[in-house]
């Protein structure tokens, strides 16, 4: 009996192995099209952020496809998933080396693109994480980010509710095991204390326990808070907003790029969200063509709202190309000297994207400006 | 006042955990595996109902309606396919992992099928619930209905298991399925039974989780299973009043926790009174002490 | 059927580990192996250590534990804190061995101390009690702060903010961001002899005197008691030891990527679940057949990255399937009559 389990465990085993080493041989770079991978979360918790970015990237490469490539040439694109786990990040990483990957945009999580930024390095490959917003995913130079960066965003958000008089007593509500969110809290909390904002309440719920939010409302509540910040995202936020509803609270609640998509979320009582304010690069109900040609497109191939996370990834794939056009890259260039040349060319270039207009410093760090917006009869108006 | 406020915040929670608790505990209790999926049924019911409800326009009992019939389809035919099989593999163990596997089988069809985006679903309990002390209390519509749903679902319960040929088929399986089907008693059939029942819990228990948390993403079962399985071991495995007492004190200690020791640590401070009550307690606070034999 | 100090069945488990290695040692250096096949060789070797140290829990010691997860946690926060703080002090090779001695032993007390409570209570109790412990240890590791400045060391489990730091401090663990920058020092040859050393361990103990008293008690409690068999002591021997060899696995995990954070992904009981599948699958107190699983099961969704968004959907499919198959009572029947043939030899067991 044993045995045959044995026999049949080998077989298993060999057959593997055999498909592994089929796929293999090494990857060239000698075809004539621009190769583009993209590493996200597509299954597990974080499915929602992966597979925006993945259908955002698709879309932008289609678009540039039809209008003729860059510089002539196709794009070709391939997305990974990693389930939200750095160890399968790099893994995809692997894989996407493999299949002749040049540029690669991701990975979407901070953790994951941390992990896979080492790896980037050793092999000078050109990343550029749409949305892996932790301070340590640039601290490589062959690394770029389109996000904001987590400390930049708690900067702002104190600033910004310091200088408008939001509110003076400050209840925060954040995700003590998100990189994400505590990243933020941490430099908010800095910053609110340089700008004399009294932070009245703090706190965290984690990945195991966001769904009953009583306790953080009702500890707000009693710190007398005027203004919830809430560095999370929308999903999350739906329901504190929903409880404080429930427990006729009804301070102020403000958000960062995260809240993106609140408005979205299918079936969701929108008036429950008049009145929260955010600080977003990107406002899935702006005016402009470019925000109105992607959101309608998007929304037509894929049948759902774009959030912030697609805007920032799309914006990824114009950024290379624009850097490709910049330095003359072509395809058959080693992924080393297409990297190097990246890295010159990302500090030059401007791009107009959906996430406003953006320029990159040496340090990875995109230029930009978040727009505080506000969600009045369900729609975003800007606040200036 | 504020500490009423926060335990009657943990009586709702634990109203939640306690229903749900109650589905796990009878095919926990009968026949005697973990199942793991059981998290899952209730995702599948919720969705069911939020397409019935929110998609279609169907008034909220139709959607509870049918999520109990699919549910209880669902929970039979997974017990024919996937853990009848191996109820004689030697080792419980092996339905286990079945069931995980079963578990990451309608997490993924759901991803598949509805997407990864939250979805809100709308509460089919629509009673604002009532205030007192001058507005300084309030209790949830949802916390009422949901203690009162499980009170009634342990009556009958208990009164089935106790009073019905049937319930009393269930408990002799629980005791020893060898002797009870010497005794002409239908294994297959009882645990069949078993598992509809369980399952049709799972899909009520998922309305009114909804209806209090309306949020739904095809993850949201996993975490409130692991929990309902938690607290049905507090109370005492296979003692269903047990299981829905575990289910309130799990939530009013979460829920203290958070308040008065440290929200980040909520869950050290969870597990941690589980294993003092399981230490001084081993069989759970309702639970039978059984005397090893030679 | 003994081969010097050796069984016939041992020996074998270590040949064929000897072997992969050999053999993937040789694609690589003719460079027909892809790297994404190279990436998986440390993690495949890092679970198939901690399928080896759960199945001593489970299948040798007959405990059913859900919390594994955790000790690995405790081995690879230790280890990665060591090697993170010293990284310029110490040579590569000394500080991954200090590292590991002391990600082992932090794991091993770990075990030890939480041994003491959890071996007190039976069946689904004791498996609840330690999916809590693992629990409670995700969820510590997840609270702490910790930095140093020129004051010294600073320490919070609140937030950040709450440690006093001076400006310029240098943080070392930052909450849920976890420890960032561990130098990157497993490579495959170490994580083979490491699971190769993990056997050895493993199976030493299983064929020795301690061994046989451990399965004596897994098999009739109250017999084996009655033989005046130490029950407490060996019990606590075997969960021990299963603690620090998952410890072992997490020291490999933390030098393998640079992003260690405890998320329920890596920590969580949903880790701790997936070791128990490598063990069940494998055969519950079948060694090598737990590392096998462990091989099998990490690289199938892998394999299956073709499929892209119906991957992890086949993963379920085979991993129910290949439940049935593999235990179901008429499954076996149907290979015995059918497929006898395959069988070479008679089982040496």
């Amino acid at each position: 009996m044993r045995v045959l389990k044995k026999v049949v465990s080998v077989m298993t085993a060999s057959a593997m192995a055999m498909s592994l080493l089929a796929g293999c041989g090494g990857a060239k770079a000698s075809s004539d099209t621009f190769k583009i991978g993209s590493i996200g979360p597509a299954t597990g918790g974080g499915a929602a952020y992966g597979l925006a970015v993945k259908n955002a990237i698709q879309l932008a490469v289609d678009e540039i496809n039809e209008a003729g490539g860059i510089s002539g040439k196709q794009v070709e694109y391939k997305f990974e998933d990693d389930e939200l786990n750095a160890e399968k990040s790099v893994n995809a990483y692997n894989t996407l080396k493999d299949w002749g990957m040049q540029f690669l945009i991701g990975s979407v999580t901070s953790a994951c693109s941390i992990a896979v930024s080492d790896k980037t390095k050793q092999d000078n490959m050109f990343q550029l994480t749409p949305s892996g917003s932790a301070e340590d995913c640039t601290k490589y130079e062959n690394v770029f980010r389109v996000c904001f960066s987590d400390p930049n965003q708690g900067l702002k958000s104190a600033d910004y509710i310091a200088d408008n008089n939001l509110g003076t007593k400050i209840g925060v509500i954040y995700d003590s095991s998100d990189v994400y969110s505590s990243g933020i809290y941490q430099k908010f909390a800095e910053e609110a204390a340089v700008k004399g904002l009294e932070i009245v309440s703090a706190e965290a719920f984690n990945a195991d326990n966001k769904t009953d939010f009583s306790v953080q409302i009702q500890k707000a509540k009693d710190g007398g808070a005027d203004l919830i910040f809430l560095p999370i995202y929308y999903t999350e936020a739906s329901l504190i907003l929903q409880q404080a509803a429930r427990d006729g609270y009804a301070p102020k609640f403000f958000g960062c790029d995260g809240l993106d998509g609140l408005t979205a979320v299918e079936n969701f009582d929108a008036s429950l969200a008049e009145g929260v304010m955010l600080l977003t690069p990107f406002a899935a109900d702006a005016t402009d063509d470019l925000t109105v040609k992607f959101v309608t497109s998007y929304k037509e191939k894929f049948g759902e709202t774009p959030n912030q996370f697609a805007a920032d990834a799309y914006d990824a794939v114009y950024a290379i190309k624009a850097s490709i056009e910049k330095e003359g890259i072509t395809p058959d260039m080693k992924v080393s000297d297409i990297c190097d040349k990246m890295k010159t060319a990302m500090t030059e270039i401007e791009v107009a994207g959906l996430t406003g207009t953006i320029t990159w410093d040496a340090s990875g760090e995109p230029n930009k400006e978040p727009k505080g917006v506000i969600i009045e009869n369900g729609a975003y108006k800007s606040m200036e | 006042m504020s500490f009423l406020t926060y335990f009657i915040n943990g009586l709702s929670l634990g109203s939640i955990y306690a229903i749900i608790a109650l589905g796990y505990t009878m095919v926990y209790g009968i026949a005697k595996m973990l199942n793991f999926a059981h998290g899952d049924f209730i995702m599948v019911g919720c969705y069911v109902i939020f397409t019935i409800v929110a998609t279609m326009g169907l008034p909220p009992v139709a959607g509870i309606v049918v999520a109990i019939i699919l549910c209880t389809l669902l929970g039979v035919t997974t017990e024919k396919v996937a853990y009848k099989p191996l109820r004689n593999a030697g080792s419980p163990l092996a339905v286990l992992i079945t069931a995980i596997g079963v578990s990451y089988l309608l997490q993924n069809a759901a991803l598949l099928i509805f997407g990864a985006d939250t979805k809100a679903f709308t509460p089919v309990i629509t009673w604002q619930g009532i205030v007192l002390a001058d507005g300084a209390l309030k209790i949830q519509g949802v916390t009422i209905i949901t203690i009162v749903v499980s009170v009634l679902i342990l009556v009958c319960l208990q009164t089935f298991i106790n009073k019905t040929k049937a319930g009393q088929a269930m408990l002799a399986v629980a005791e020893d399925k060898g002797a009870a089907s010497l005794m002409g008693i239908d294994v297959n059939k009882t645990i069949s039974l078993t598992f509809a029942i369980g399952s049709a819990l799972a899909a009520i228990a998922g309305a009114l989780m909804c209806s209090a948390y309306p949020s739904l993403t095809p993850y949201t079962g996993a975490m409130p299973g692991i929990k309902a399985f938690v607290a049905a071991v507090l109370g005492g495995i296979g003692s269903i009043p047990g299981a829905m007492i575990g289910g309130l004190i799990l939530g009013i200690i979460e829920i203290l926790g958070k308040t008065y020791v440290s929200s980040q640590l909520s869950d050290a401070i969870v597990f941690g009174i589980l294993v003092v009550v399981l230490l001084v307690k081993p069989t759970g606070i309702l639970g039978k002490n059984i005397q090893e034999k030679v | 059927m003994k081969a010097g100090r050796f069984s016939k069945k041992e020996l074998t488990t270590y040949a064929i580990v000897v072997a992969a290695y050999i053999i993937c040692e040789i694609l690589m250096l003719t460079g027909i192996m892809s790297s994404h096949m190279k990436g998986l060789l440390v993690p495949i070797c890092y679970y198939a250590i901690v399928a080896v140290g759960l199945n001593l829990c489970v299948g040798i010691l007959g405990e059913l534990s859900l919390g594994h997860a955790g000790f690995m946690c405790v081995g690879a926060y230790s280890s990665a804190l060591f090697s993170y703080v010293t990284e310029s002090a110490i040579p590569t090779a000394p500080r991954f061995i200090i590292a590991l001695v002391i990600g082992v032993v932090m794991a091993a007390l770990a075990g030890f101390l939480i041994g003491i409570p959890v071996l007190r209570l039976k069946g689904d109790y004791l498996a609840i009690v330690t999916l809590a412990f693992g629990e409670i240890i995700k969820n510590i590791f997840n609270a702490i702060y910790l930095g140093t400045d020129s004051t010294g060391l600073h320490f919070s489990l609140k937030d950040m903010a709450s440690m006093g730091m001076e400006p310029g401090g240098k943080i070392i663990i930052n909450g849920a961001q976890g420890i960032t920058g561990t130098p990157s020092d497993s490579n495959f040859t170490i994580a083979i002899v490491i699971l190769l050393v993990s056997l050895f361990v493993v199976q030493n103990l299983v064929s020795s005197r301690d061994g046989r008293a451990i399965m004596a008690i897994r098999d009739n409690r109250i017999a084996a008691e009655s033989n005046g068999i130490n029950i407490t002591k060996y019990k606590m021997l075997a969960f021990t030891i299963s603690a620090a060899i998952a410890g072992a696995s997490g020291v490999l995990f933390a030098h393998n990527i640079s992003s260690l954070t405890a998320t329920s992904q890596y920590f969580g009981y949903n880790a701790s679940i997936m070791f128990l599948v490598y063990v069940v699958l494998g055969g519950i107190g079948n060694i090598r057949g737990s590392m096998i699983a462990a091989v099998i099961l990490y690289m199938l969704p892998e394999l299956l990255r073709g499929l892209s968004d119906y991957r992890m959907l086949i993963y379920s499919v085979v991993l129910i399937v290949m439940m049935l198959v593999n235990w179901s009572p008429k499954a076996r029947e149907f290979r015995e009559k059918h497929l006898s043939f395959l069988k070479i030899k008679k089982e040496a067991k």
